[in-house]
């Protein structure tokens, strides 16, 4: 009686699940990518020749398209369909999509878009559509100014990513870091920034002096970062707009390690004096400095939980670096890292629950999270050297750099930044113009 | 006759092998007479302040702690000084590439303040000497090796006028 109940159930459930609507897993890594069809923005022929004389793009819509391709198939997530496949025209499908036809080529998403000039702005709509259930999923036009062009592609992915998966993207965001050229022994070190999708790159330094460590405010229009600038190692803050940049505070001898507290009006750093490193504050309002640690050890790479209130740093207190938390005013210092090997770089991730760090151990360098209070620590990759692990905005993607091993003359040495998925999975080199280290994700650039 | 040849083999075998071990024990003695306990203690990348009087002094992994070697250097660097009292000196520290760039820079800085102190308790003023890190960044040695990393844990004292 039951049994036959539960078959009944079974067979009314099966049909059902197919017209449901389809979501994204995105916490474990994804062995099946979603097929999504994303056909080019549509134009009409006078629209094309407006945009072409706009932005001298042949193409708009389909670049456009391309973007959102692109960063799709690098979260790993979807895998986006070929468009020599299609079959609908993009300006019929953006009316309304035969979905069989869609469906016959195997897309269960599908995108479909118009773009034009509209008093000198470019207008956009975009509609993403399940094709087993033939429904809209999300309709959403916007404007912009036509230099931003690239970022539109951007805001359809995250929009696309966030109604699939149910969590914020990370796609309109930018990376700073910094570009590196020359020989090892005297490399030459400018600071860049450039869309997370390693396009729009922008130096912001001329490299002559060395920079390291740029790390975004939360509003994305300042930079805080170490430079050599005269041969004073410190910590310098500089407004992307204009240009500006400011030493920050007035030490009598080198600081480094800086990044902003989630508020952004404070400058977290160490302070390097007589052979020793402590944490320090800089309020950059009223400029007021305030020493945080106090110990004869090296307390070095701090970085505050997402609500301000606590503080992960690394420190050789015992006897080898490892990560150390306390609360933002230096009370309760607590060591959470017990495994075998050194460990550095602790970074909060913006969901607050975990904390990734850089780990030595038997030779090898390795990117891993552990929770806050130190348990549950996960390895995602190993490497010759590898380092100073960056959260995307959402907190799903981390980004850090790789250095080389070199051969016995010392030849082959190169620096590049990587990506890879908190699952462990999707692991990717993030290409840059030149070779590249230190990178910091920004937070999300619209809403 | 084939009971000749193999013995002839075995022969041939073992002395091909006494040699490639001979050669063996030549190069890691040739690393191990450079490296003692850690510490760099060749002399390849050395550059002199003076007539005998070297330029450098080299760490332990993850050390600040000055050996015996470095210590001589010193010493003869703080009788340099005292010598010729117009010149006034950078200490810059460095560190291998084996550890993270944050971690480093603090590791840079010990190990000149730590080369500093020795040279201040031997009557230099401190006013005569400051002190700079470049953590990892500046190498003197491109190798990923041992011996590259033991060349590059080092304090330089440079002239700086």
């Amino acid at each position: 009686m039951n049994k036959k109940l539960l078959l009944i159930i079974l067979l009314i459930s099966i049909p059902l699940k197919s017209f449901a609507v389809i979501e994204v897993d995105i916490t474990r890594g994804n062995l099946s990518p979603l097929p999504i069809a994303i056909s080019s923005l549509a134009s009409s022929d006078d629209d094309k020749k407006n945009l072409k004389k706009e932005l001298d793009i042949k193409d708009l819509g389909l670049e456009i398209s391309e973007i959102v391709e692109n960063n799709l198939k690098k979260s790993g997530l979807f895998n986006p369909l070929d468009k020599e496949a299609f079959l609908q025209k993009p300006d019929i499908a953006h009316l309304k999509p035969r979905f069989e036809d869609w469906a016959l080529i195997k897309a269960q998403a599908l995108i479909t878009g118009k773009v034009n000039l509209q008093d000198n702005k470019l207008r956009v709509e975009f509609r993403l559509w399940d094709v087993l259930a033939g429904k809209e999923m999300l309709a959403l036009a916007f404007t912009t100014v036509p230099k931003n062009w690239r970022r539109v592609g951007h805001i359809i992915s995250d929009k696309v990513y966030e109604r699939l998966t149910g969590e914020k993207g990370y796609f309109d965001t930018r990376i700073i870091y910094v570009a590196e050229e020359g020989p090892k022994t005297q490399r030459v070190k400018k600071l860049a920034i450039m869309d997370q999708d390693g396009f729009s790159t922008k130096y912001l330094t001329l490299g002559n002096e060395l920079v390291l460590t740029p790390r975004f405010n939360p509003t994305n229009q300042m930079v805080t970062y170490l430079s050599y600038f005269k041969n004073l190692p410190r910590v310098y803050l500089l407004d992307i707009e204009t240009g500006k940049q400011d030493v920050v505070g007035d030490f009598p001898g080198m600081t480094f390690a800086p990044r902003f507290s989630p508020d952004g009006k404070k400058i977290i750093m160490s302070f390097a004096m007589d052979g020793n490193s402590d944490i320090y504050t800089m309020d950059l309002e009223n400029r007021i400095v305030e020493r945080i640690t106090n110990h004869p050890s090296i307390d070095t790479s701090p970085s505050y939980s997402p609500d301000g209130k606590h503080i992960a740093f690394n420190s050789d207190r015992s006897g080898y670096q490892q990560i150390y938390v306390m609360k933002s005013n230096g009370a309760n210092v607590k060591r959470i890292s017990f495994g075998n090997g050194i460990y550095g770089t602790p970074v909060w991730s913006p969901r607050g629950d975990l904390i990734a760090f850089t780990k030595l151990h038997k030779g090898k360098f390795y990117i891993g999270v552990m929770r806050i209070n130190g348990k549950g620590e996960r390895l995602l990759t190993e490497n010759y050297y590898q380092e100073a692990p960056s959260w995307s905005p959402n907190g799903r993607v981390l980004i850090f750099y790789r250095e080389t091993k070199t051969n016995s003359k010392g030849e082959g040495f190169s620096a590049k930044l990587w990506s890879i998925d908190l699952t462990g999975y999707n692991e990717r080199l993030v290409e840059t113009e030149t070779d590249a280290s230190d990178p910091s994700w920004s937070s999300l650039l619209s809403n | 006759m084939n009971l000749r040849k193999i013995y002839k083999n075995i022969f041939l075998i073992m002395f091909l092998s006494f040699v490639l071990s001979a050669c063996a024990t030549q190069t890691a003695k040739k690393v191990d007479s450079q490296i003692q306990g850690d510490v760099y203690t060749g002399t390849d990348t050395v550059e002199y302040l003076a007539d005998g009087v070297p330029d450098r002094v080299f760490f332990a992994t993850n050390e600040s702690v000055l050996t015996t070697a470095s210590r001589e250097t010193l010493r003869k660097q703080a009788a340099w000084l005292r010598k010729s009292p117009e010149v006034t000196v950078v200490l810059e520290g460095h560190a291998d590439e084996r550890g993270t760039r944050e971690y480093n820079l603090a590791l840079g800085e010990r190990r000149a303040n730590s080369a500093k102190d020795y040279l201040m308790t031997y009557g230099i003023s401190s006013s005569r000497i400051s002190v700079i890190s470049y953590g990892k960044e500046r190498p003197v040695d491109p190798g990923s090796n041992p011996l590259a990393w033991s060349k590059n844990r080092r304090s330089v004292t440079v002239k700086a006028n």
